[in-house]
């Protein structure tokens, strides 16, 4: 860890005037941040913290949506009433996350910024685009098991990106609402984090010395019963190899929507729009989801030793859509 | 006095005596000293693989705050290296001292130490440190590239052994096979980091370190700085365990100590987790080659089990993966051997069960496979090829128990309703898979002093330079004392961990308690003679009567008329604070038997082929250790071990990129240890209790070791009968089980 300076900001346009004008970063949580200063992969030179700020509130507003202060804890909003009942595939998708502790710290805004865990961008020497641009990706032709994508890579990275919660949101539909020194606006959460293609140090639409301050859930669907499933070597504690957050709504057997979001296989929080496309108006079975987990993984690029999470991401939408569904 | 011994402390379940301490944050570990002027030391660690050093750019870090001096190989005392001997007490795993010279050996090792007057910044010193490096272009990351391009295997011939005609036998047996087992490098990853506080005072050093071998260390450091050993004291009071990694001394130790004495203060240096997988040893990756010969009977005809291991390139550690075949099986024709291939790691060392544990995987999955192609059900193969005879030495067994082991761990767990038929136990969505193997581990007992006394004050002490790594030994050393004396736990005193008290063994190999007790006993038994000696002294509670005619019964002495008197009064009465006895005991009694321990696993997997998911649902061992000594910490070594069993199976693999030659999972989120979520819902542990007296006094063979032994197989064994794969390397990966 290098020295910094930290200054603590008392309200949000606060927070943004302080963050800029040198290389910054906010702190919420500091789950991923101050991990990543540890080993000296962020060298910020000023640290803004937010905690503190008025964004701890979890509010329904009557359009039906669910409105998420930044600043509310994995934990809290894991169980929220609302979301337990509303949101069931992100509680879970929460749970599934980290440890509890971890959660308790991490907060909403914070993990929609958390950063990829490939040993590679983490080591501080090897090559790596998104830590050195340039520099290249030691992860193709390297260890590409456990933290690498399938899905939106590109010759430059192929790093997946590691949250839970943004999956289940990626699912749910959302919207981010950020505060930056041209004042608030908001970026459709799908939009939010950016494919690495040829410039993967840029993660996501966030402008110089924007802060997100919410994020606003779409109102669920009327009828419909939503899960998350995991899937990795050990029980808890490890990011998804593979998973999948899904919501679906039945008539009778016909399915009438569906969302399918993956995690683990993508270098994005992953929407399976085609895929979910394919389900509506079909029979909820485990042949419609199965077709329905093909299309999923259309294209997707296997590397050397992450082949396996094609088939196993179709098995956790079969499986997730066979749950949902169950009686 | 073997009767008092069997007073009914020993074998209670008693919880550890030094938890109170631990729960409050007494206990003080290594790095929870912080002494007065203190400064702390931060490495520098090479990120290259294989290489020279060019060039330390010292300019940036050195203008840092708080900087007091940076160490490199140009910059460091000329120090001795130790002569590295067992038998002298003075064994390193790695013999090369810190910056010793330009060269970089492995990733990860020690290129320069920032010492400052804060943790905070002596690390952000560190990171401004620039080296340069000629890097070799194509470094030795792993086992097959050692094999593929590195020198020729060394044999370790000590460790080898063969009997009868192995090859031929094998050749001309009715039944065979001949495969292959991996099993990776893996990092012992205790709770504790490897941690030094050294302080030097008048040219004496007092080391605070997390060490499994308080006598070892400090004699390692008396020929290191080329010091009287009197010289140095080495603590270690408490430890976050260490699994073999805190045996011998690493390179920090001395590079702290070194540091200390240069900046003319005491300095912390911790080694942080990532350089924990690099500079304080591992347990090797191995590769085995097993070829059995049976007859149609099911009787091994010929076996032979071929090793290599890989070590580093200044060291040589043999990992023994033979040690348990050559005398587990009636076999007259076998062979067992090891070698050793030089890679850019650390050097590697003891991980808990060394040898036995990726030995008992190869040797007790390939007892499975041979099994399966006799038709015979797994548990009664080995049954065939019981015996109660240590062929490797030529010798009987002091005491065996393990078909108790598998009848009752059979009973237990409902091996007899096993389907054999591979994938037919059905539940839901899941499959079950059963399987078994057997576990064993040599008992070994070492020289050993302690000191015990009574004190007046109806307290006892006892203390010895040996280590509670986590295990218990404070809490037995205890019972031990109580067991002879009568005085209740909590009246007892015991110190351990400090290079100061009775010479101890090194905390390893499972032999702390077979070692130890017996010295405490003795010393104990020394103490009451001490306390008669004075009780017919003049003016004493039975002057004039003769030592022979006075016994000690539960805190009393009595003489032949019944009368009886508290030692307290009798040490009162003449105004003496105690009555002391120091002991010195041999170790294990040669030539006449075989010592070693056995026991079975039995295990159940449940494998989801809808979503890949495998997880150990059930696990029953049953453990044959001779006498135990405190059942509670007992079965929680067992069941530890059984965790750590399942880590092996299933996740833990220390890896490195095959072309930097540098490590890929050095933290504790992408190298996967199992967390509680992945303990099986039931384990039982049998513990079979039956005392070895030709062993020691206490009939206790030790008990860290062995539940690791053999677990893998189990799971492995259990995995096959669920999906029909046999995956010979472990960890074993769910994309391995997945359908083609």
């Amino acid at each position: 860890m290098r020295n910094f300076e930290y200054q603590k900001a008392d309200s949000v346009n606060a927070a943004v005037s302080a963050h800029a004008g040198q290389p910054s970063s906010f702190v919420a949580g500091g789950t991923t941040l101050l991990d990543l200063v540890k080993i000296d992969i962020m060298q910020p030179e000023r640290v803004v913290d937010v905690n503190g700020l008025p964004l701890y509130d979890v509010e329904e507003l009557d359009d039906g949506r669910l409105k998420i202060g930044a600043m509310v804890s994995n934990t809290d909003l894991a169980y929220h009433p609302k979301v337990v009942d509303q949101y069931a595939v992100l509680s879970e998708a929460l749970l599934s996350g980290a440890s509890t502790s971890l959660r308790n710290k991490a907060t909403t805004g914070g993990n929609v910024m958390q950063r990829v865990r490939c040993p590679y961008f983490r080591d501080g020497v090897s090559a790596c685009n998104k830590r050195e641009p340039g520099s290249g990706c030691a992860a193709i032709g390297g260890h590409n098991r456990s933290v690498h994508a399938v899905l939106g890579t590109s010759d430059k990275c192929i790093a997946s990106h590691p949250s839970d919660m943004c999956v289940a949101m990626a699912a749910i539909g959302a919207t981010v609402l950020v505060s930056g020194p041209n004042g608030e606006r908001e970026i459709d959460f799908l939009d939010f984090h950016l494919l690495p293609g040829d410039s993967p140090e840029k993660e996501h639409a966030l402008e110089a010395d924007e802060l997100i301050t919410h994020v606003v859930l779409d109102a669920p669907i009327k009828g419909s019963r939503s899960t998350y499933l995991k899937l990795r070597d050990r029980a808890s504690y490890q990011f998804a190899l593979a998973s999948s957050g899904v919501i679906i709504a039945t008539d009778g057997n016909t399915i009438r929507d569906a969302r399918i979001a993956m995690g683990g296989v993508g270098t994005k929080p992953w929407r399976a729009r085609e895929a979910e496309q394919a389900l509506i108006g079909q029979p909820a079975t485990e042949a419609s989801f199965k077709k329905a987990a093909e299309i999923a993984f259309k294209g997707a690029t296997p590397y050397e030793h992450n082949a396996f999470k094609i088939p196993l991401g179709q098995q956790a939408v079969v499986r997730s859509l066979t749950n949902a569904t169950a009686a | 006095m073997t009767d008092k011994i069997q007073a009914k402390i020993i074998g209670a379940s008693k919880p550890r005596i030094d938890g109170p301490q631990k729960l409050s944050g007494q206990a003080m570990y290594a790095a929870d000293h912080h002494l007065p002027n203190m400064a702390y030391a931060y490495g520098v660690f090479s990120t290259v693989a294989s290489g020279t050093i060019d060039n330390i750019d010292l300019s940036k870090a050195k203008q840092m705050p708080g900087v007091i001096d940076i160490f490199h190989h140009d910059h460091f005392p000329s120090l001795y290296r130790t002569p590295s001997s067992f038998a002298q007490e003075n064994k390193v795993d790695e013999t090369r001292l810190p910056f010793e010279d330009g060269k970089v050996y492995y990733p990860g090792q020690f290129v320069a130490l920032v010492v400052a007057d804060t943790f905070a910044n002596a690390r952000a010193a560190a990171y401004a440190v620039k080296v340069a490096y000629s890097a070799d272009a194509e470094p030795i990351a792993t086992l097959s590239q050692a094999l593929e391009r590195g020198d020729k295997p060394k044999t370790a011939d000590s460790s080898g052994h063969s009997r009868g005609n192995p090859d031929s036998a094998f050749e001309s047996s009715a039944n065979q096979i001949d495969v292959t087992y991996v099993t990776p490098m893996e990092t012992h990853n205790p709770m504790e980091m490897h941690a030094s506080v050294a302080n030097w005072e008048n040219g004496d050093l007092v080391l605070y370190e997390s060490s499994q071998g308080v006598i070892f260390a400090r004699n390692v450091m008396a020929k290191v700085f080329g010091l009287p050993p009197e010289r140095v004291e080495v603590r270690s009071p408490f430890i976050g365990s260490g699994f073999g990694s805190k045996l011998w001394l690493w390179p920090h130790a001395i590079a702290a100590a070194a540091a200390a004495r240069e900046v003319g203060r005491p300095v912390q240096l911790v080694v942080p987790r990532q350089q924990m997988f690099t500079t304080t040893g591992h347990r090797p990756p191995t590769q085995q080659q097993i070829r059995i010969g049976a007859d149609d009977n099911g009787k091994l005809t010929a076996l032979t089990h071929d090793s290599v291991n890989t070590t580093s390139m200044v060291d040589t550690y043999v990992e023994t993966t033979g040690s348990c075949t050559k005398s587990l099986y009636d076999c007259e024709n076998l062979r067992v051997s090891h070698a050793t291939i030089g890679a850019n790691h650390g050097t590697p060392t003891s991980m808990r069960a060394p040898g036995a544990a990726p030995g008992l995987f190869a040797l007790e999955s390939a007892m499975d496979e041979m099994a399966e192609k006799l038709n015979m059900d797994p548990l009664e193969f080995r049954k065939a090829n019981y015996t109660e005879r240590d062929q490797s030495m030529d010798l009987p067994f002091s005491s065996i128990h393990l078909m108790e082991a598998f009848d009752k761990g059979a009973e237990k767990f409902g091996w007899s309703k096993r389907n054999a038929e591979i994938g037919s136990m059905g539940d839901g969505d899941e499959i079950l898979g059963w399987g078994m193997a057997a576990c064993n581990w040599e008992a070994l007992k070492m020289n050993c002093d302690a000191r015990v006394s009574l004190r007046a004050d109806g307290t006892a002490y006892a203390s010895c330079a040996t280590q509670d790594i986590g295990t218990g030994t404070y809490t037995i050393v205890a019972q031990a004392v109580s067991a002879i004396t009568g005085i209740p736990l909590d009246k007892i005193e015991v110190e351990l961990g400090d290079s100061s008290y009775p010479s101890g063994p090194v905390s390893g190999g499972s032999w702390a308690t077979a070692t130890t007790l017996p010295a405490i006993a003795e010393a104990t038994r020394s103490a009451i003679d001490a306390l008669k000696s004075y009780a017919i002294s003049d003016g004493g509670a039975f002057a004039g009567a003769k030592s022979d005619d006075l016994s000690f019964d539960d805190g009393k002495l009595v003489d032949g008329d019944g009368k009886s008197v508290a030692y307290t009064d009798v040490l009162s009465q003449l105004k003496l604070a105690n009555a002391d006895g120091e002991a010195h005991t041999p170790g294990a009694p040669q030539g006449e038997y075989s010592f070693r321990s056995f026991g079975a696993h039995f295990v159940e997997v449940r494998w989801d082929p809808g979503i890949s998911r495998l997880r150990v649902s059930r696990v029953v061992s049953a453990i044959d250790v001779g006498q135990i000594i405190n059942e509670k910490t007992s079965a929680n070594q067992v069941e530890g071990a059984i965790a750590m069993g399942i880590g092996m199976a299933l996740f833990e693999a220390t890896e490195y990129d095959e072309g930097s030659g540098l490590p890929v999972n050095n933290n504790y989120a992408e190298y996967l240890v199992p967390v509680h979520a992945d303990q099986p819902d039931s384990v039982d542990v049998i513990l079979l209790d039956h005392p070895d007296y030709a062993f020691n006094e206490f009939g206790a063979r030790g008990i860290g070791e062995i539940g690791i032994t053999g677990m893998a197989a189990a799971v492995a064994n259990a995995v096959h009968h669920a999906t029909g794969k046999r995956i010979r390397e472990l960890p074993i990966r769910l994309e391995e089980l997945m359908s083609a």
